[in-house]
């Protein structure tokens, strides 16, 4: 073993040696570069956002006194007491997590729908016209790209205040950004059973119900799943534009100083939000098992 | 035309047959096909009712929203580019810093989280409670404590955006560490490595590239995200957004939102280059 390791000449070794030596110093340089390139651009940025760490931490100490002051005031003689005194508008503000949650689950229910018809007209694999999937791509864009309240605010000064105007807003995000997942896992999808279906006089809409669908349905399911999450999520905010929801409380909250009330607001949010995490989670594992068993 | 059989009729039966369990479902999966459908409707009417979404004020609604669209044109920029130029230096600095500071952090604290790194199973159990807390709060909702923290302008925003994608960023992260193979690692172990050089040379560059593209990816949602948020005053372009559409000055909203789409695409771009080039080809999310 030894001897034929030993076999190398050494000229030869030594060439390897330096070669390797350079190989890691050029790494080196690289990654230096990237670092002075990524420093440049903090300073930039820095300069842009203002960036002040004195301020920081001069202040910081309002931060974690902050969730000092939030913290409710519990004891364990008056344990059930001051839990009912936390919570003294529960069954407003349960109302009010069932509004957001209703309202995006009417919107991702929109939006998926919308995404789902539009969707196979925008994949390069199953539409001919060329023109139509690049004016549907570029609409999925715009709806994915405007932020989501800047629609909640013009829908609210349209609808006027409530969930509609919500509903609306999420809708139209969830169409873009489904649009553009559902449009990828169709172009993603085995060729064979589409031709198959093709090759005995199927029309585009027989093609696509029988050859693309039944491919593509278990991660369209979950996209969506997904999607409702992030949506319960995102529809907590919606109410500080006035589009409906637990949002309106929270802000109102935040802003007047309620310390305890951010508190009980934001621990509903948090929990309401695992619950809905795990529950689709449960369900999205299901539905991709089932894929792979076909 | 005469069709030609592949398979003479009387074998259909027998094929049939031998692929009897694609055909046959269970009465449960029956039920489950048949009622899954009227429960996502039914759903859909019982929210409805519940939210009593005003049919009657769609027509008048879109009717303005006509209106509203008609005098986006043609975009202008109101007289101040300077103004709006600024915010979206601002929007880009927020969502750089803000992601860059979320690595740092999120980093060190991911491995603490993964399963096959962390000290003591507690330990992940804690840190994995934290990060989903803090995931759980909208990065909006960061930004409004943190203007209270710090005071109106574009820090808050980066802090905001920071905090909450520490929670994500720290989560994704060790996900792609316990999805990493355990044989690299284990080889530097055998051959004498302490559990520090394993790290370094087992783990780090098989996810090194996955993560780098998850920054990436985190970097263009976050240059999104930072366009709101400074409707609550956490600056970038959000604050001109929201006071424009509140004050009915829609040719200066849809220069702003162009302005947006031409960053974000550019951003995107830019973005899907190095994360193409980083892992190749087949992008890893």
């Amino acid at each position: 073993m030894t001897s034929s390791m030993l076999s190398v000449p050494q000229a030869r070794l030594q060439a390897l040696l330096a070669g390797y030596q350079r190989e890691v110093r050029r790494r080196r340089w690289q990654s230096l570069l990237v670092l002075a390139i990524l420093a440049i651009l903090v300073a930039i940025a820095g300069r842009f956002g203002e960036v002040d760490l004195a301020n920081l931490v001069d202040n910081i100490s309002n931060f974690t006194s902050y969730f000092g002051r939030i913290m409710p005031r519990l004891t364990v003689a008056h344990f059930g007491a001051n839990v009912a005194d936390w919570y003294w508008n529960i069954t407003g503000w349960l109302k009010l997590l069932l509004d957001t949650v209703l309202i995006a689950y009417l919107a991702t229910l929109i939006g998926a729908c919308a995404a789902f018809a539009m969707a196979f007209l925008a994949a390069a694999n199953l539409a001919s016209s060329r023109w139509l999937r690049w004016c549907i791509k570029r609409v999925f864009e715009f709806c994915r790209t405007v932020p989501d309240l800047v629609f909640a605010l013009m829908f609210v000064s349209a609808f006027g205040l409530g969930p509609l105007a919500g509903v609306l807003a999420i809708a139209i995000h969830t169409f873009g950004t489904l649009g553009k997942l559902f449009t990828e896992a169709i172009e993603n999808i085995d060729m064979k059973p589409v031709e198959g279906v093709h090759s005995t006089g199927g029309r585009f809409i027989e093609t696509v119900r029988f050859g693309a669908l039944p491919q593509v349905m278990s991660s369209f399911a979950s996209y969506a799943l997904l999607r409702f999450e992030i949506n319960v999520r995102s529809g907590s905010v919606g109410g500080m534009v006035g589009a409906g929801g637990i949002g309106q409380d929270l802000f109102v909250a935040i802003r007047k100083f309620y310390y305890t009330d951010v508190s009980a607001i934001l621990l509903m949010i948090i929990v309401c939000v695992a619950i809905m995490d795990l529950v689709t989670e449960r369900i999205r594992h299901r539905l991709s098992g089932q894929d792979k068993v076909r | 035309m005469s069709t030609r059989r592949i398979m003479p009729p009387d074998d259909s039966a027998a094929v049939l047959d031998r692929h009897r369990n694609l055909f046959s479902h269970s009465p449960l999966q029956r039920v489950l096909a048949f009622a899954a459908p009227f429960c996502i409707g039914g759903l859909a009417i019982f929210a409805v009712w519940w939210l009593s979404i005003p049919f009657s004020q769609i027509g008048p609604g879109l009717a303005s929203l006509g209106k509203f669209i008609a005098l986006m044109f043609p975009p202008s920029t109101g007289g101040h580019l300077d103004l709006l130029l600024k915010a979206m230096g601002e929007t880009l600095a927020i969502a750089f810093l803000g992601t860059l500071i979320a690595t740092v952090v999120a980093f060190p604290v991911s491995f603490l989280a993964a399963k096959n790194t962390a000290p003591h199973p507690t330990i992940r159990f804690a840190i994995r409670r934290c990060l989903d807390t803090i995931r759980g709060i909208d990065a909006l909702i960061w930004a409004l404590v943190f203007v209270g923290v710090v005071g109106l302008g574009p820090f808050a925003g980066i802090l905001a955006i920071a905090v909450s994608d520490t929670g994500a960023l720290g989560k994704l992260f060790s996900e792609a560490i316990e999805s990493a193979e355990e044989r690299a690692r284990e080889s530097v172990l055998a051959s004498g490595g302490t559990g520090l050089l394993a790290v370094r040379f087992g783990l780090l560059p098989q996810v090194l590239p996955i993560i780098a593209g998850q920054i990436l990816y985190y970097f263009e949602s976050n240059v999104r995200s930072a366009t709101i948020i400074g409707i609550v005053g956490a600056g970038g372009i959000g604050l001109q957004l929201s006071e424009q559409i509140r004050t009915y000055d829609f040719d200066q909203v849809a220069f702003a939102v162009i302005m947006i789409l031409v960053t974000v695409a550019f951003i995107d771009g830019i973005s899907s280059r190095l994360r193409f080039a980083i892992i190749g080809r087949r992008t890893v999310t």
